[in-house]
Order: structure tokens, then C-alpha cells, then sequence
């Protein structure tokens, strides 16, 4: 990696008191310009002197995006919601115990505080390849220097892979996804909501993207429906360092349990794709089945089938199946 | 507009990556204006068939000739369609996720490429063993007709019409260019293959060297989008009024009588029986 420069190259600063402006300066320089949430993925990359935006918009003066509100038995989180508060939130907490918890273990307290819930969710990739400026596919040129045969790949993907091998690094992803968040995003003056299942896109899709927002979208808000609000939660994070580390694999389970038989859930795994991936085989293959340790087998099995592991991320495969067995079961302890 | 995209690569050095999508752009509206201009010129210009009282006279002289004439045989039209089919779906795989349609494109074009590259090779040997070989490349015996058609196309209407072989001229011209660019775009091909995920060849992007690689992607980037023009000029012609009993004879095979002597010289494409056509 090259060293982290005090300096950022110059851009025009902008920082806007509503939404409606915010829009407005982003329709206005469109591609030009570079969206800052709480900084923590943006300075990275201006410091680096990585990516040089003619235009930051900083949203860190649009208080119209913080807050948590109920919303129908769900919530709705504004984008710019810190992760502190999100973790420290009573109705995330009651609710959605999952989302407070993986909130809760994003990277360190600072981080947290200052840290959002749409940054955390809209975040690029961490492979130090695409990080240091090397001309990769997800930068725009013809090859992936994670994916060949000396290459560090780690922390890097075994499913979905697509030329790139860079992984989404969300702590907070995986478990939108299990909860069937989505996520408002606005344009101009127009609106869309899209799932979060939806919203993560992979490199066969748009290799130089991890989100659908395009030049000119806002996300404005995730919200929770009320479907997984109060049932039973997992999440795991296994990580290299427990103070402050991106996931190597990370679990988001919701299981809406019948006595001790699984009715339907919903179990997403990050760390392993370049989008959060849900294991779909493992939640029709557990659906009517008792809630123990065949049937957490059984599932790991599945979980893991068409895993391509790299040279050195090859452990991935038995951590996934180690996470979705505990997950089924759910007798790990919190990792926090 | 930058027409190559150049980045920095890990040791400092300026390497080419891939062609400007700029030039995507440039061939589709080139291609597209090519169409409106040759469209527009057709409606002023000669008509390249034999005179109805001269191709009267040459029937009532080739009283022999079968009513229908064999212009593609069935192996060479089902290479024509399976070699459209992978050509299109290369072109929709490689081009629509450009102008926004976004999905997943490498496995099918790859796939596509292994079916074009497959066909092309099938195509060498069946018209180099089976059809009349030289009659679709362009040499010095063509300048004549190169000659009469300039003449005819700048107003001289006394010269007389040309008279092809079994391919006009713009035919032959048109196949040399599509040789140029498919041999390319599949050398290249063959060799990015060694940098995606496949089940064909494994993966080793050290094969080449960084500038390399970037030269071989440009290549590939070039022959790509010189065939979005090729590919608008070759269904444009095929849609034209005047070009359709070609159109038709690569669908169903045969031309008639009377198209054989409007529009070809006998003694330069002797008319085969279907039972001679492979």
C-alpha cells in the first residue's frame, strides 16, 4: 500500500443543509461528483490520492437523513444514522437484535460514532490491489492482481467470482438482507426502493460498482419491514482481530421458528462474494426441518457448494459451513 | 476523445488497457450513417442487372439451365446462421452492458466466442475443400469489374452493367474485411480467455506481458466494435429490396433462373445442380 498522504488533492466542497440541495448539486455535477457520508471509506481514498472528485458533497449538515422512526411494527433508518446509534437504539435493539449487533461490531468506537448506517452499506471494496491504485478491473483496466498465482487473496471471494475477487467488507449488509430491508434512494425528484438483496451487485453485473447507486442517487433511508421484527436473530462475525477488523466471513440468519421447526428464514453470508450472499439452497432445504444438529449439517453442506476458493482463502469454505451450522442451532455466543 | 485508454501500472509504467468505449459509439453512428447515405445514393443510382431484352436473350440461349440454381448449399447456409448467431450474441454480450443493459455477459460471450472461433475453423476447411475457394476473395482479375462499376455509379450509362461471379465485387470486399476483423477478434479471444474464469483454459494472466496484454485487448476492442459497423452494413444490405433474392437464397438456398442471368456473368459462375452443392 502506499502511504497514506496528509493532503488531499483539491475538490470544490459542498454541504448542503437538506436533501433537496444535496440532489440538486448532485443533478448538477453528476459523475463529477463524490457523495461523503461520515468519511470513512471517502478519506481513505482522497488521502491516497486514489480518487480525485472534482466535487464532495458532504452530507454530514442534512439532519433530515439521521433518526430512527418506527414505521409500521418495522423502522425506518435515515442513511446518515450513526452506527453508535443504531447499536445503542431500543427499537433496533428490541426488534432486530441482529442489525444492533452487527452494527455494534463495525471496526472500533470512533469509527462507529462517526461511521453511518448508508456509508457502512454503500462502502467499496478493501482488496488492497484496488485500494493502492493498481489498474485492476474494478478500476477500470484488464486484470485482477488478487486472482493469479502469488497473489494475497485471503480476505478474498469464493463465490460469484467474475474476473474481480474483491468482497463486499459489510458488517451491517448481511444483515439487511437477512431482514429484508430496502433501501430509498432518490434521484432528482424521483424515488425508487430497491431490496437490499437488490441493491449489492456483483462484478458480472458492473464490475466497477458494489452498489446499484449510479452518479446523481441519494440514499436516503433503509427500511425494515416488520416481517423478521421480534423473531429469532443470528449474527456472527469472525474476523483476525476483535478490536477492529474487516470480516473474513460474517453470518445474518433470521429464523422464524414453530416450536423447534423452522418455518422459513432467511441466512446471509458476507465476506465470501462481492455482494452479500444468501444461501437460498440452505433456506428451502431447512424449511419444515427441526432446528438441530442434522439439520445444521445437513444445511453446511449445501452452503458451500460451488465455492471456488483461491490459493489462500481455501479456510473460507469449512468457516462457512462452521458459521451455518451454529447458526441453525444458534448456540454460539455474540462475538462482541 | 481519447480513442485508447492508457493506466499506471503496479511499476509506474503507461500501459495500454482497452480501446475508448468512445469508439463503440463512433462505429454504431458511423454504421447508422453509412445507411443513410448509401440509402439516399441507391435512389439515384444504376441498377447493376442486365437489361430485361438481354437476360431474355441469354435464357432463350441456356435452355439447359435447371428453373431454380443452388447459391448456398445447406452446410454453408447452417454456417452462415450458427456463425450470425454467435456473432450477434457476442455483440449484444459485449455492447449492451456499455449502454446500460447490465448483466451478467462473460460467461455467455466467451461461450459465444468458442462458438464463432469453432465455426470459423469448420468454414476453412469446408471452402477449401468443398466450395469453388477463390470465388469469394477480391485480386487483380476484379479490377475490371472494380472499373465498370465506378464508371456506371458516376453516371456512364453506356458502359455495361457488371458482371460478377458468384459473389459482386462489394460481396467479396465485404468478406476480406470480416476476415480481417473475426481473425483478430478471435486470436485475441483465444487469449483473453487465459484471463476470465473457464472451463476451456486455465487461468494464467502471466501468459503475456502488461503492454501485451493491453495490445491484445485493444485488438480485440477494435475488430469488436469495427464489427458493430460490418454487422449494421451486412443486415442493412440484407434487408434491402434489391438485395433480398440473396437474402432469400441464403434461407432457403436457391435463386431462379432468371435472377442467375440478371445479375451474374454465366461463364464466370458456372450454375450448379442442387445434387453438386454441398
Amino acid at each position: 500500500m502506499p502511504p497514506i498522504r496528509d493532503a488531499m488533492p483539491a475538490f470544490e466542497l459542498f454541504q448542503p443543509g437538506s436533501v433537496s440541495d444535496a440532489l440538486g448539486i448532485l443533478d448538477r455535477h453528476g459523475a463529477d461528483a463524490w457523495v461523503m457520508a461520515g468519511g470513512m471509506d471517502t478519506f481513505d481514498w482522497l488521502k491516497d490520492r486514489i480518487k480525485k472528485p472534482r466535487v464532495v458533497v458532504d452530507l454530514g449538515m442534512v439532519n433530515e437523513l439521521r433518526g430512527i422512526k418506527d414505521a409500521g411494527g418495522g423502522l425506518e433508518i435515515g442513511a446518515m444514522t450513526t452506527l453508535t446509534t443504531v447499536a445503542n437504539n431500543p427499537l433496533v435493539k428490541e426488534r432486530f437484535p441482529m442489525l444492533a449487533e452487527a452494527a455494534l461490531i463495525v471496526a472500533s468506537p470512533q469509527i462507529r460514532n462517526q461511521g453511518t448506517a448508508g456509508g457502512n452499506v454503500s462502502q467499496d471494496a478493501r482488496c488492497w490491489y484496488y485500494r493502492a491504485g493498481w489498474p485492476c478491473y474494478r478500476a477500470g483496466g484488464n486484470i485482477c492482481y488478487a486472482d493469479t498465482p502469488t497473489a494475497v487473496n485471503r480476505e478474498h471471494a469464493i463465490f460469484n467470482a467474475d474476473r474481480c475477487v474483491a468482497v463486499n467488507p459489510s458488517d451491517t449488509a448481511p444483515a439487511l438482507v437477512a431482514l429484508d430491508a430496502s433501501f430509498v434512494i432518490k434521484n432528482g425528484s424521483s424515488e425508487r426502493v430497491v431490496p437490499a438483496e437488490e441493491f449489492f451487485i456483483g462484478p458480472g453485473i458492473d464490475i466497477e460498482r458494489l452498489t446499484v447507486l449510479r452518479p446523481g442517487d441519494l440514499l436516503t433511508a433503509i427500511r425494515l419491514p416488520a416481517t423478521w421484527a421480534g423473531k429469532a436473530h443470528y449474527f456472527e462475525k469472525v474476523r483476525d482481530r476483535m478490536v477492529w477488523d474487516f470480516a473474513l466471513v460474517n453470518i445474518a440468519a433470521s429464523i422464524n421458528a414453530s416450536g423447534s421447526t423452522i418455518a422459513d428464514s432467511r441466512m446471509v453470508v458476507n465476506g465470501v462474494s462481492a455482494t452479500p450472499y444468501r444461501l437460498t439452497a440452505v433456506e428451502d432445504a431447512i424449511r419444515g426441518k427441526a432446528r438441530d444438529k442434522a439439520t445444521a449439517d445437513m444445511a453446511a453442506e449445501i452452503a458451500v457448494r460451488g465455492a471456488v476458493p483461491l490459493r489462500h482463502n481455501a479456510y473460507k469454505i469449512p468457516l462457512v459451513k462452521a458459521l451455518v451450522k451454529r447458526a441453525i442451532r444458534g448456540e454460539a455466543e455474540w462475538t462482541s | 476523445m481519447d480513442l485508447l485508454e492508457r493506466m499506471r501500472s503496479p511499476w509506474g509504467e503507461s500501459v495500454l488497457v482497452h480501446i475508448s468505449w468512445d469508439l463503440f459509439w463512433a462505429s454504431l453512428v458511423g454504421g447508422l450513417l453509412f445507411l443513410l447515405a448509401h440509402g439516399g445514393y441507391m435512389l439515384f443510382s444504376q441498377h447493376r442487372k442486365r437489361e430485361p431484352a438481354e437476360v431474355d436473350r441469354l435464357e432463350a440461349e441456356r435452355k439447359g439451365l435447371p428453373a431454380r440454381i443452388t447459391r448456398h448449399g445447406f452446410v454453408a447456409r447452417v454456417f452462415h446462421w450458427v456463425q450470425a448467431f454467435a456473432m450477434l450474441t457476442l455483440l449484444i454480450t459485449a455492447f449492451f452492458p456499455i449502454v446500460g443493459v447490465r448483466f451478467a455477459w462473460v460467461q455467455w460471450h466467451w461461450m459465444a466466442g468458442i462458438l464463432l472461433t469453432a465455426s470459423i475453423l469448420f468454414h476453412i476447411v469446408h471452402a477449401t475443400f468443398f466450395l469453388d475457394f477463390w470465388s469469394i476473395w477480391v485480386g487483380p482479375k476484379d479490377i475490371p469489374e472494380l472499373k465498370t462499376e465506378v464508371l456506371r455509379e458516376m453516371g456512364r450509362e453506356d458502359v455495361p452493367g457488371p458482371r460478377p461471379g458468384k459473389y459482386p465485387l462489394g460481396n467479396r470486399l465485404y468478406h476480406l474485411a470480416v476476415v480481417v476483423a473475426g481473425l483478430a477478434v478471435i486470436a485475441t479471444g483465444i487469449l483473453m480467455m487465459a484471463r476470465v474464469r473457464n472451463t476451456l483454459i486455465e487461468r494464467n494472466p502471466y501468459w503475456l506481458s502488461d503492454p501485451a496484454w493491453g495490445l491484445t485487448y485493444v485488438l480485440h476492442g477494435l475488430a469488436g466494435v469495427g464489427f458493430v459497423g460490418l454487422v449494421i452494413a451486412h443486415i442493412y444490405f440484407a434487408l434491402r429490396p434489391e438485395k433480398l433474392w440473396i437474402t432469400k437464397a441464403m434461407i432457403f438456398g436457391t435463386i431462379s433462373r432468371r435472377e442467375y442471368l440478371e445479375y451474374h456473368d454465366p461463364d464466370r459462375w458456372v450454375a450448379e445442380r442442387k445434387s453438386d452443392v454441398v
